[in-house]
């Protein structure tokens, strides 16, 4: 009785170290297994060419990415400027002014939209924001635009995005010591200066962490995007025009890569590209967050 | 001093501003869902598959959507909570607290949680080749289970590490096994906590698109069997809204509808046993 319990207690233990292995492996794998299936089409050209030639043309096998990594990074930049400087504002509001009432609403609701389907944004942009581009915006700059624009896909993707950013600031703005905002009180400080001068001071490591988690976030996101952008492959010149970002490019493309040579691999050599910078963004953040959290736990 | 007076309230009415037009664009949107889905609702939507001719227009329904996505979305769960729960167990019940192990896995968590959809898409899509899969239903299932099993496993770290230290140690303390203690104390104790994290995965998995795009493709009658193609709701959104018959792009609003109300509803059903288990660790 007394020794199966104990042999139990061991294999699950073994068992259990073995499954604990599976988060990290499955990292590796997964930036192992996109590399190996994006290996062909690196062997036919350098990934210097592939990321920076502009000739889109699957057909005659010319594979340049760079219309689509500008897309992606015009659209990410629109994102995180509309969305970081209103968060931040936001999240010192809920943390440091609003009423308890406020902040217990407020936090739930923000959450909520969290936890909104992507294409549910995509499809209130075409709704709400393609529409408004193209009837107000448009005309404001004397020129005609379909609305699908660059700034449209910003503009759902900082809605989009925001919530992460103001959850992950609410977080950082708890670890930051009650003694640290009563000592500046105490000599004679206004709230807001205790908020410029001490509070954001303590916080601004991992603020700029929530940003760029923000950032990876807009930057891997695919469907509401898809939906908005326009999809043109040419790199964009100004926020009115199409964009069409590489996570657009995959989802769009899937059903014929099949039946073009090398297309099947330009397409996971770009969702690599995605995963790695993704993946960098992430440790980065992810460090600075982790060691702001065991500041508290001490 | 009236300066600082001046900026105080400057900044203090932007950041009312920016946190209103953070809750508005919630209410716009979830306002537009309603106003644009409600009209377009009716009983053949969410009670009949698509007919001949459903998408220019003539009669059906997302059935095959609903089921699709519930079975794709209850498979990946049922994969996710086999694999996660031992993880955190082990986490919490063997593993040396604080050691690098324990870190790195945390850590491989977090950094999993971050990654793309369309990029677990395009990996689950890679593993199928691999497994000389098709597009079906069981490659849906493994693509939202790596899309989900990070969210899982993250949310019921959080709970699970809440448990007190002291009941782990009264349990060992009579004799019971490092297994024992964690199925019958950790497990137990953590029990709405973990509720909470498989709902909360399970509405981030059923709402994605981008991962099943690849790998469960879409099919008008209701999935019948793993290895065939199932239709998911977040891609029936998305082919409907697509087209340009009007009729057909209403019952995206509708179909949008009927995907906002059940993510809605099981976030707020995992909120409602999370704060249950707030009220019993802190009472």
């Amino acid at each position: 009785m007394q020794a199966s319990r104990l042999w139990m207690d061991r294999t699950a233990r073994r068992a259990m170290l073995a499954l604990a292995v599976v988060p990290s492996a499955l990292v590796v794998a997964m930036v192992l297994g996109l590399w190996l299936r994006s290996r062909p089409i690196l062997d036919a050209t350098s990934l210097g060419d592939v990321l920076l030639s502009s000739s889109w043309r699957p057909l005659s096998g010319e594979f340049g990415f760079y219309p689509f990594i500008m897309g992606t990074l015009w659209v990410t930049c629109i994102a995180v400027a509309l969305a970081v400087p209103p968060c931040i504002l936001a999240a010192i509001y809920l943390s440091e002014y609003a009423g308890r009432a406020l902040r217990e609403w407020a936090k739930p609701l923000i959450d909520l939209l969290a936890g909104i389907p992507s294409v549910v944004f995509g499809m209130c942009g075409v709704l709400v924001v393609v529409p408004l581009i193209k009837n107000r915006v448009a005309p404001l700059f004397g020129t005609f635009s379909t609305g699908y624009t660059a700034l449209a896909a910003g503009i759902v993707l900082a809605a989009m995005i925001a919530p992460v950013i103001v959850h992950v600031c609410l977080e950082v703005f708890r670890t930051v010591p009650r003694e640290a905002r009563d000592g500046a009180l105490a000599v004679g400080a206004t709230k807001w200066q205790t908020v410029k001068h001490v509070v954001m001071r303590k916080a601004m490591p991992g603020v700029i962490a929530a940003s760029v988690l923000g950032l990876s976030r807009a930057f891997g996101e695919t469907m509401a995007v898809l939906m908005v952008a326009g999809n043109v492959a040419r790199a964009p010149s100004s926020l009115l025009d199409p964009a069409y970002p590489l996570p657009a490019l995959i989802a769009n493309n899937y059903g014929e890569m099949m039946s073009i040579p090398l297309y099947d691999s330009a397409l996971l050599l770009a969702a690599l590209v995605l995963l790695v910078v993704v993946l960098v963004f992430n440790v980065a953040s992810r460090a600075v967050l982790v060691r702001i959290e065991r500041g508290i736990a001490r | 001093m009236k300066f600082a007076r001046i900026e105080e309230a400057f900044f203090k009415a932007l950041m009312a501003v920016a946190t209103m037009v953070i809750l508005a664009t919630l209410v716009l949107i979830l306002g537009a869902v309603l106003v644009k889905g409600l009209p377009a609702m009716n009983l053949a939507m969410v009670t009949q598959t698509p007919k001949g001719g459903f998408y220019l227009g003539k009669e059906g329904g997302i059935l095959n959507a609903i089921v699709g996505s519930l079975y794709v979305t209850g498979g990946a769960t049922l994969i996710a909570f086999v694999v996660a729960l031992p993880i955190v167990l082990f986490l919490n019940a063997y593993a040396r607290k604080g050691s690098r192990f324990v870190e790195l896995t945390r850590f491989s968590f977090d950094v999993l949680w971050g990654v793309p959809s369309i990029v677990y898409g395009a990996f689950g899509f890679a593993v199928m080749l691999f497994l000389g899969l098709r597009a079906s239903l069981l490659g849906g299932i493994i693509a939202v289970a790596f899309l989900m099993l990070p969210i899982m496993a993250r949310a019921m770290d959080e709970v699970v590490r809440m448990v007190p230290k002291e009941l782990l140690d009264a349990s060992y303390s009579v004799g019971a096994t490092r297994l024992e203690t964690a199925r019958k104390v950790l497990a137990r104790q953590a029990l709405p906590g973990i509720l909470t994290a498989v709902l909360i995965a399970f509405g981030r998995g059923i709402g994605d698109a981008a991962s099943v795009m690849f790998t469960a493709g879409f099919t008008d009658s209701l999935p019948h069997s793993l290895f065939g193609p199932a239709a998911t709701l977040p891609l029936a959104i998305f082919f409907q809204l697509g087209t340009p018959v009007p009729e057909v792009q209403e019952r995206a609003y509708a179909s949008a509808l009927v995907l906002t109300v059940i993510i809605l509803i099981t976030s707020v059903v995992a909120r409602l046993i999370g704060r249950r288990v707030a009220r019993h660790t802190v009472g």
